[in-house]
C-alpha cells in the first residue's frame, strides 16, 4: 500500500485499494445475506439467462421459423394437408427445417417450430418489451414525479389528475384500443418494438405516482432546505440532492416497471394483438390456446413457456422486493 | 371523479384511433364491403351509412366528438360488424351478468381468505405454525398473472383429474333454463374454476398488504390498552386489530379493481367463459370495433361505479370518515 501512495499518490485519494474494494464486496455480501429476496431473484433471473443461453448454443434461429417458410415439401398443401401428423417422434408435432439433422430437445410445435429455438429467440424479445417500455415508463415518470412533487402547484395538482384518472381504466383496454388502430394503419402488421413503444405510452404512471410521493417526504429534509435557502436553482438540487438520495428507490421502481410492461405485454399478446413474426413467450401463449394444445396433451409445448414466464415474473417480484427493502430499509422491520 | 374517469374513457374511444391520421373503423368498413365474403356486401352498405350518419364523418371534429358523447351517454354503440343485425348493446347485456358474478364472487373471496390470513399471520398470540406453511406459496402465486394459473389449473383438474368441465359457461348439450336447479348446478361447475384461478392468484396479494398492516398496528399504544385491559384475545384481535387494519385495505381493494378486471378479460379468454372478456376478445378477432368501444366504456362505467360503492360504503367502516359537513 505505501508503495502503491508513492507511485500513485493521486489514486489513494480515491480510496479503491485492493483491501478496501474486499471490504466492500464483503460488506455487499453481509448485506446480500440479510436481504435473500435480492439473491432468490437475481438466481431465478439467472437460470432464464442460462436457460437462453443453452437454447442459443444448442440451435440455429432458423429452427424458429414456422411452416410458412418450409421447404416446399413440407408444406401444408392440398396434397399433404398435415404434414405435421406425420412425424415418428410423438414430441414431434410438425418441423419445417430438416436440413441439417438436431435432435428437437424439448419437441417441435405445430408450427413447425424447434420450441428450445423459439426460446432462444422469444426471451430477449419479451425482455426487450420489458426494458423499453419499463425506462421509457422510469425516465417519463421520474421526470414528472419531480415536476409535480418539487415544484407543486397547478402541474402538481394536473398530473396527479391525470394520473389518478388514467389508472382508474384498466391500462389493457387502453392499450387494446391503442393497438387495433395502430396495427389496423399499418395493416396489420406490428413489430414488437412497436409494441412496447405502445406498452410504454402508459408505464409512466405507476412510477410517477409512486416517486412522487417520496418526493414530497424528501422535500422536507433538511438537507434539500439547506441546498435550497443555499442558492441552488430548482433543477440543480434536483439533480444533486435528490436524485442521488432517491436512485434505490428509482431502480426498485424500474424492475417493477420492466415486471408490469412484461405483464401487459404477454396480455395483449394472448388476446391476439402481438407479432405474429415473432417468438415471444406472449406469442408462444396466444399459438398455445390457438391450437388448444392443452386439451390436446401437447404438454411439452405449453408448459414450457408457462414455467419460464411464472420464474420471470417471481424473479422479477422477488428483485423488486429486495430492492425496496434496500431503498427503503425501514420496510425491514415490517415485512 | 365518477365522471371524469368516465368521460376520460370515452374520449379515448373517440380520439385513440383518430390519433393514427385515419379513421381505421371507415376504412375497415369499406375494406369489408368491398370483399363482402361473409356478410352480404349491402349489410356493410347499410352499416357505413348509419354509422355515417350517426357521427357525421363530414362534419367538424368537434360535432363529431359531440355526437359521440351523447351516444355513449345513451349507451347506443350502434351495431355489430360481424354478427351484424345485432345491436352491441345486446351483446354486452348477455355477457354482463356473467362477468359480474364471476368477478364479484371471486374477488370478495380471494379478499376475506387473504385478509384473515394475513391478519393471523402477523398475530403474535395466533395459530402462526399452520399459516406459515400455507401462505407463503400464496405470496409467490401473486407475482403470476390469473390466466397461467388458469392453464394450470385447467390441465391439472379438467384434463387429468377430469374433475371440472374444460372451459364454457354451461354443457354445450343443454339449454339455459335459469329456474332449473340442475341448470344452476351446470353453471357453478363451470364457473369453479375460472373463479379458482383468480381466487388462488390473488390471495397472496390480500395477505401481504394485510399482513404488514397487522405488524403495523401491533405496535399502536391502543393495542397495549386493550390487553392491559385485560380482554380476551379475540376481542383484541378482531375489534382492536383487524377492525383498524382492515381500513387501507378496503382502499386497495378499490385501488386494485382495474388490475384484476384485465386479468379476469384473460381468464375469460381462457376458459371460454361467455363474459365480456370472451365478447371482447372476439371482437378484436374479428375486427368489430363498435363492440370493442362498447365493452371498453361499459368495463370503466363498471368500475368507475364499484369505486364509488366502496367510497360511499367506507363511512361506514371508518367512523372517523363522514360525508356529511357536520
Amino acid at each position: 500500500m505505501a508503495t502503491n501512495a508513492t507511485t500513485e499518490p493521486l489514486a489513494s485519494r480515491g480510496s479503491t485499494d485492493a483491501s478496501d474494494a474486499l471490504n466492500r464486496v464483503g460488506g455487499l455480501w453481509r448485506y446480500m445475506k440479510r436481504n435473500p429476496s435480492i439473491i432468490a431473484g437475481s438466481v431465478m433471473l439467472g437460470i432464464i439467462v442460462l436457460f437462453w443461453a443453452f437454447g442459443t448454443l444448442m440451435t440455429s434461429p432458423k429452427d424458429a421459423k414456422d411452416l410458412a417458410f418450409a421447404p416446399p415439401n413440407k408444406r401444408p398443401s392440398l396434397q399433404n394437408p398435415h404434414p405435421c401428423y406425420s412425424s415418428e417422434n410423438p414430441r414431434e408435432l410438425c418441423f419445417a427445417y430438416d436440413d441439417i439433422e438436431r435432435p428437437h430437445l424439448l419437441g417441435t410445435d405445430r408450427l413447425g417450430k424447434d420450441i428450445l429455438a423459439s426460446f432462444s429467440q422469444g426471451i430477449p424479445q419479451t425482455v426487450m418489451i420489458g426494458l423499453i417500455a419499463g425506462s421509457v415508463g422510469t425516465v417519463v415518470g421520474t421526470l414528472l414525479a419531480f415536476g409535480a412533487g418539487y415544484y407543486g402547484g397547478v402541474l402538481d395538482a394536473t398530473i396527479r389528475f391525470i394520473v389518478d384518472t388514467l389508472q382508474t381504466i384498466p391500462g389493457i383496454l387502453i392499450l387494446i384500443i391503442i393497438t387495433i388502430a395502430w396495427r389496423d394503419v399499418g395493416g396489420g402488421e406490428m413489430t414488437f418494438i412497436q409494441l412496447s413503444l405502445i406498452i410504454a405510452m402508459l408505464a409512466w404512471l405507476g412510477p410517477t405516482r409512486v416517486i412522487r410521493s417520496q418526493v414530497l417526504v424528501m422535500k422536507q429534509r433538511s438537507y434539500v432546505e439547506m441546498a435550497r435557502l443555499s442558492g441552488m436553482s430548482g433543477p440543480e438540487v434536483i439533480l444533486k440532492e435528490m436524485v442521488p438520495n432517491l436512485m434505490p428507490f428509482i431502480v426498485a421502481n424500474f424492475v417493477l416497471a420492466v415486471s408490469s410492461a412484461i405483464l401487459a405485454s404477454i396480455g395483449l399478446e394472448a388476446l391476439g394483438l402481438g407479432d405474429f413474426s415473432s417468438n415471444t413467450l406472449g406469442m408462444m401463449i396466444y399459438h398455445n390456446i390457438w391450437y388448444g394444445s392443452l386439451v390436446n396433451g401437447w404438454w411439452w409445448w405449453w408448459s414450457p413457456p408457462i414455467i419460464v414466464i411464472v420464474i420471470l415474473f417471481i424473479g422479477l417480484f422477488m428483485l423488486s422486493r429486495g430492492m425496496d427493502e434496500w431503498a427503503n430499509p425501514r420496510l425491514r422491520r415490517r415485512f | 371523479m365518477f365522471v371524469a374517469v368516465v368521460f376520460v374513457a370515452t374520449s379515448f374511444n373517440f380520439f385513440l384511433p383518430r390519433f393514427t391520421g385515419q379513421d381505421p373503423i371507415a376504412t375497415r368498413l369499406e375494406l369489408l364491403a368491398a370483399e363482402g365474403d361473409t356478410i352480404r356486401a349491402e349489410d356493410y352498405k347499410a352499416l357505413i351509412e348509419t354509422y355515417n350518419a350517426k357521427f357525421g364523418l363530414d362534419r367538424p371534429l368537434v360535432f363529431q366528438y359531440l355526437t359521440y358523447l351523447s351516444a355513449a351517454v345513451r349507451f347506443d354503440f350502434g351495431n355489430s360488424i360481424t354478427k351484424y343485425p345485432t345491436r352491441v348493446s345486446e351483446l354486452v347485456n348477455q355477457a354482463m351478468p356473467w362477468s359480474i358474478g364471476l368477478l364479484v364472487t371471486s374477488t370478495l373471496l380471494a379478499f376475506l381468505v387473504g385478509t384473515l390470513g394475513g391478519a393471523v399471520l402477523a398475530w403474535q398470540h395466533g395459530p402462526k405454525a399452520a399459516f406459515e406453511l400455507i401462505l407463503p406459496p400464496f405470496f409467490l402465486l401473486a407475482a403470476v398473472p390469473y390466466y397461467l394459473l388458469g392453464l394450470i389449473l385447467i390441465w391439472l383438474l379438467a384434463f387429468q383429474a377430469k374433475l371440472l368441465p374444460l372451459g364454457g359457461g354451461y354443457a354445450p348439450t343443454t339449454l339455459p333454463d335459469w329456474s332449473d336447479f340442475g341448470f344452476l348446478f351446470e353453471v357453478f361447475k363451470h364457473s369453479l374454476l375460472p373463479a379458482l384461478s383468480i381466487v388462488l392468484a390473488s390471495i397472496g396479494f390480500w395477505a401481504l398488504g394485510m399482513r404488514s398492516m397487522m405488524i403495523t398496528m401491533q405496535g399502536e399504544d391502543y393495542m397495549l390498552q386493550a390487553e392491559a385491559k385485560g380482554l380476551t384475545k379475540m376481542r383484541t384481535f378482531f375489534r382492536y386489530a383487524v377492525r383498524n387494519a382492515v381500513l387501507p385495505q378496503t382502499t386497495a381493494l378499490a385501488l386494485t379493481l382495474p388490475h384484476v378486471v384485465s386479468g379476469a378479460i384473460l381468464v375469460e379468454r381462457i376458459f371460454g367463459y361467455p363474459g365480456i372478456g370472451r365478447v371482447l376478445y372476439e371482437a378484436i378477432t374479428g375486427f368489430d370495433y363498435f363492440v370493442i368501444q362498447g365493452v371498453v366504456y361499459i368495463i370503466v362505467l363498471a368500475i368507475a361505479f364499484a369505486m364509488l360503492v366502496i367510497d360511499v360504503v367506507y363511512p361506514l367502516l371508518d367512523p372517523r370518515i363522514s360525508y356529511s359537513s357536520a
